[in-house]
């Protein structure tokens, strides 16, 4: 450890990065670093993820995302999740390159949970937000070669009491939401939804029909989302942050919410 | 210039031995309990920043008894190491006998090779599952000395006295207010007032939590439990 040489008392202080997980990989494990060299061929044959969301509402933030992935013009998988608890109150959204976006969500998991160890105590959302920043600055060169990670991130701010949202560039570049935002290759169309459905202040019931409306529309305009599949039961994932935690919406729920939005449509095609 | 005395090697064990033993017994002591659904952590400790328990993994708990420095620094590396090992291979790998085990060698190095032996000692304990896997409490000396114990485990200034009234007292499968309450009484043979809420850190390893296992009792539930709440 290079931090030990000069006064023997003075590493104290200068290492004020004992409580981060990944400076600790950095010092005595540097090969487990999630390190990427893209070649052309990884870039169209690597599963990308596609659309995920998060917004507002009334107790704090929902986030929800499709289940499929994506290489080429393949179905890479029917059944990834996309949205994790990062810890108690945050959570994280990917899109992009599969591999290294699972990953990224590990290593952040691991980073906040190790610092809350050490420490005694956790980050703020702002310092988890600003963490996450570095990560997908990391990806910076795997990035530009194709494999792209863009995550959304969103917690529950137990100082200030509101739910917040962050959205990322792959510079690593950190943007606060107000209202909500979505990431992936179907964002536009999600986001076009979201614009004319959200509303402040929205109940639990509201938001999760907002929501899965916006990925219902976002799945029917881009290929690459993949919508509900009643055949499979196969439910997009969606997650609510409040004041008392990460919680699953339970599939049961998100599959009745599906089945009548797709009633409805069906029946507003029958009018026409 | 003048020669150094010469120490025969018995001579020096002995110094460093007696030495750390001293040390940890002017400190106050810890008990590990197994009850009905997990594994209860009593410490006498009024402050309720600086702690001797803590969380290590999901399913394991670190305590310490002795200089806050020395057991601090062996906390965070404990830390380290689960954390490192569970985010390269899987969560499940992450073992309290791999960890006793790395802190034995560091503690049995230390005493033989530094001047200054740690003046420390702590235990190591991992819930068991549901699907059969027993509890595991280890308990790691000054000098690397690791031992693993059954159904309970008592360090610290008078862990004797604490073990053999545990040993007269103890049963398995106690619910948790009565482990709190024994575990509460052991430490309170060697005072002479009984300690309350305020003078104590008590967490547990509840396998009936989801993934991290380890929680802590604040004062207010501690009350409860103890049934000494107004």
């Amino acid at each position: 450890m290079k931090i030990d040489e000069g006064f023997g008392w003075q590493h104290a202080f200068a290492d004020y990065s004992t409580s981060s997980f990944m400076d600790v990989l950095q010092r005595q494990s540097p090969h487990l670093l999630p390190r990427l060299e893209a070649t052309d061929a990884a870039v169209t044959q690597a599963p990308h993820g596609t659309t995920v969301l998060a917004m507002r509402y009334r107790e704090g933030v929902i986030m929800a995302g499709d289940r499929q992935a994506t290489a080429g013009f393949q179905v890479a998988s029917r059944r990834m999740e996309k949205i994790f608890k990062s810890d108690d109150l945050s959570g994280i959204g990917i899109a992009g390159a599969a591999g290294p976006a699972m990953e990224m969500a590990k290593l952040f998991q691991t980073e906040l949970e190790h610092y809350e160890k050490v420490e005694g105590d956790n980050l703020s959302l702002d310092g988890k937000a600003n963490k996450l920043s570095q990560m997908v600055r990391m990806n910076l060169g795997a990035a530009m070669q194709g494999l792209a990670v863009v995550p959304i991130f969103a917690g529950y701010d137990d100082k200030a009491s509101v739910g917040r949202l962050f959205k990322y560039d792959i510079t690593g570049g950190r943007y606060e939401e107000t209202d909500y935002d979505s990431q992936g290759s179907g964002s536009k169309d999600a986001r076009d939804s979201l614009k004319k459905l959200w509303r402040r202040d929205l109940s639990r019931e509201d938001a999760l029909r907002v929501a899965l409306e916006a990925l219902i529309d976002a799945a029917d305009e881009d290929v690459g989302t993949g919508g509900p599949d009643f055949v499979r039961g196969i439910f997009p994932t969606v997650k609510t942050i409040s004041r008392s935690g990460f919680a699953d919406v339970p599939d049961d729920e998100v599959r009745r919410v599906c089945e009548a939005i797709a009633r409805e449509r069906t029946e507003s095609e029958q009018r026409l | 210039m003048p020669l150094p005395y010469y120490v025969s090697p018995e001579q020096m064990m002995k110094d460093k031995a007696e030495y750390a033993r001293k040390g940890i017994s002017r400190g106050r002591s810890i008990v590990a309990l197994e009850y009905g659904e997990g594994i209860l952590l009593v410490a006498e400790n009024p402050s309720t920043l600086l702690h001797k328990i803590s969380e290590i993994y999901d399913r394991i708990a670190f305590a310490g008894v002795g200089k806050y420095n020395e057991f601090e620094n062996l906390r965070i590396a404990g830390i380290r190491h689960a954390d490192v090992k569970g985010y390269s291979y899987s969560r499940g790998d992450v073992t309290a006998k791999a960890l006793a085990n790395a802190y034995s060698q560091a503690l049995g190095n230390i005493f033989t090779q530094d001047i200054k032996p740690f003046e420390v000692e702590v235990l190591v304990a991992e819930v068991g599952d549901d699907n059969g896997a027993k509890s595991e409490i280890y308990h790691i000396l000054y000098d690397g000395t690791i031992e693993d114990e059954k159904n309970y485990a008592a360090m610290g200034g008078q862990a004797d006295e604490i073990r053999r009234f545990l040993k007269d007292h103890y049963q398995e499968g106690m619910a948790l207010a009565d482990s709190v309450q024994l575990g509460v009484r052991a430490l309170n043979v060697t005072q002479n007032k009984s300690l309350s809420e305020r003078d104590l850190e008590v967490a547990v390893l509840d396998r009936t939590k989801v993934r991290r296992k380890f929680r802590r009792l604040p004062a207010e539930a501690l009350a409860l439990l103890m049934g000494t709440a107004r």
